[in-house]
């Protein structure tokens, strides 16, 4: 007979509550009580912006990354708690519930872990994870990002610019995309299931890819990425809804033709190639215009290219709503 | 004495069950447990809660028959009342924090968003019999009653495509749910009749 016994894993570190997180949880509750209060002043007028917006947390650990450089690319607005945005993810190899992935990436081996970039460059090749976090000085950016589910959240995101890596690579001149895979492993994720065609895959236009504001996440917070977050690197793309930002990369391919991507197979009426944040353009099942922000009881109207209007000259000419 | 008892304490066991979800909704909400996203997290469970006892009342009938005791009955008020109150929560939870309780957002929703109009429809279908479902209109109503209560069903089938709808991509727990609600209605269908019909035609052949 086998039997099997669920180890007793520890408590991990990323399952601690930091100090201020614990301080602040009752936050929801009194934002309920200011949010009637708002609503029952405003009977006739338009309901009272939630006040008690989440307050930042510390970066963590000193064992955190040594960083270069901080920009506050989200017009200072208050990053969401380290707890939420761990706690709270679509990682569907992990399973379809936003709190499993926190609860099963454990058996994520992110160590030993190699990038492989092929694909049309001059100097294809394999590179390591841990040389990759010493080939460019860190940086943290605060980026806002947007899922496509009709949330967002506002992240510190440690790592570089994703142009420079690719140029490195020396891509040629046939090279128009860049297309991205995640690693799938069954083993590894027991929970995976058949939801979407695995393994993960995403593209971008090689411009898009190039574009200052693309970023490669190997931390958030100051720390390295937490499974559930896509460790141990993923992309950060802000002004494109969220499931462009693929997680746990291993492998990197430039090509002549646009890539095939994961959400666009599964689903080619619900989720386009591009996939920028628009408010002007719905979801068929759902409206884009407005989104929740973690943390806030009313929703806030989404902007387009999630406010960052520095891509727009990205998409210049493209009908936006036959190119979604 | 003893039947009546019993009953009394299946009651108690009926409203403390279906007390149970919003109680530790409440709980979750005081002590700062709703996870990242509260307002989500209250919507998803009144809704799931509504149809979970929608089932349940549904149940009734079958298990009526079944067991062949009057029990499931003198619940299956308590039952569809509960699944009435929750489905009002989530209906209103909506209304106040996702459209800021401006009609022409619901009116835009009620158009545009197949998985708003389907939600919408169930609670409509069900208002109506929670508002007769006293004796009294029991009563007034005679045998209309009976047919008018028929529109649990689909209320019932309305209620798991708003669930089947709104979902992403993963569709494994609404079509549980529909599942159960086809065994349930399908428990309904005339199945002896049907039996006899085809066992009378072949003794006459």
């Amino acid at each position: 007979m086998l039997i099997r016994l669920k180890p007793q894993y520890p408590i991990r570190p990323s399952e601690i509550t930091p100090e201020g997180v614990y301080h602040g949880r009752r936050r929801f509750l009194a934002q309920l009580g200011l949010g009637a209060i708002g609503l029952a002043a405003s009977a006739c007028g338009k309901a009272g912006a939630p006040s008690g917006a989440p307050q930042p947390q510390a970066a963590g650990d000193s064992a955190g990354f040594k960083l270069d450089k901080r920009t506050d690319m989200a017009g200072k607005e208050a990053p969401t708690p380290y707890e939420d945005v761990t706690h709270y993810n679509n990682y569907y190899e992990f399973g379809t519930d936003k709190s499993e992935p926190a609860e099963y990436a454990g058996t994520l081996r992110t160590r030993p872990w190699t990038l492989a970039v092929e694909g049309e460059c001059d100097a294809p090749g394999h590179i390591g994870i841990d040389d990759l976090l010493k080939l460019f000085p860190l940086e943290e950016r605060i980026y806002r990002h947007r899922c496509v589910e009709g949330w967002s959240i506002v992240v510190p995101w440690d790592g570089f610019a994703l142009g420079p890596l690719l140029a490195r690579f020396k891509p040629n001149s046939k090279a128009k995309y860049v297309a991205f895979t995640t690693l799938y492993d069954p083993k590894q994720m027991p929970h995976a299931g058949g939801v979407l065609p695995w393994p993960y895959r995403e593209g971008l236009r090689l411009d898009e890819a190039m574009h200052p504001l693309a970023f490669l996440s190997l931390g958030l917070y100051g720390k390295a990425l937490p499974n559930q977050n896509g460790a141990p690197l993923r992309l950060t793309l802000p002004w494109k809804y969220g499931f462009k930002s693929i997680k746990s990369i291993v492998r990197i391919e430039f090509t002549q033709q646009a890539p095939q991507t994961t959400w666009n197979i599964s689903a080619p009426d619900e989720y386009g190639f591009y996939a920028n944040v628009n408010p002007g353009v719905d979801h068929p099942r759902w409206s884009q215009k407005t989104e929740r922000r973690l943390g806030e009881l009313f929703k806030r109207p989404t902007l387009l290219f999630n406010g960052y209007p520095e891509v727009a000259s990205l998409y210049s000419g493209l009908d936006l709503r036959t190119y979604f | 004495m003893r039947p009546i008892r019993f009953t009394l304490w299946l009651k108690l066991a009926a409203w403390a069950l279906c007390l149970y979800p919003a109680a530790a909704l409440a709980w979750r909400t005081y002590s700062g447990h709703l996870g990242a996203n509260p307002v989500e997290t209250l919507e998803h469970g009144s809704g799931s809660t509504a149809l979970r006892i929608l089932l349940a009342t549904l149940a009734m009938t079958p298990l009526r028959q079944l067991t062949g005791r009057p029990e499931p009955i003198q619940l299956r008020r308590t039952l569809g009342l509960f699944a009435c109150v929750y489905m009002c929560v989530h209906f209103a939870m909506y209304l106040v924090f996702d459209l800021e309780l401006s009609l022409p957002k619901l009116g835009e929703d009620l158009v545009k968003r197949t998985y708003i109009t389907l939600g919408f429809s169930c609670w409509l279908l069900l208002l109506p019999l929670a508002l007769t479902s006293t004796d009294g209109w029991q009563r007034r109503l005679k045998r209309r009653w009976k047919s008018l209560h028929r529109l649990i069903y689909p209320a019932a089938l309305l209620a798991c495509g708003h669930f089947i709808w709104l979902v992403k991509k993963d569709e494994t727990e609404p079509m549980i749910y529909l599942g159960v609600l086809l065994v349930l209605l399908g428990w309904r269908l005339p199945w002896r009749r049907w039996a006899r019909g085809i066992l009378g035609a072949q003794t006459t052949t």
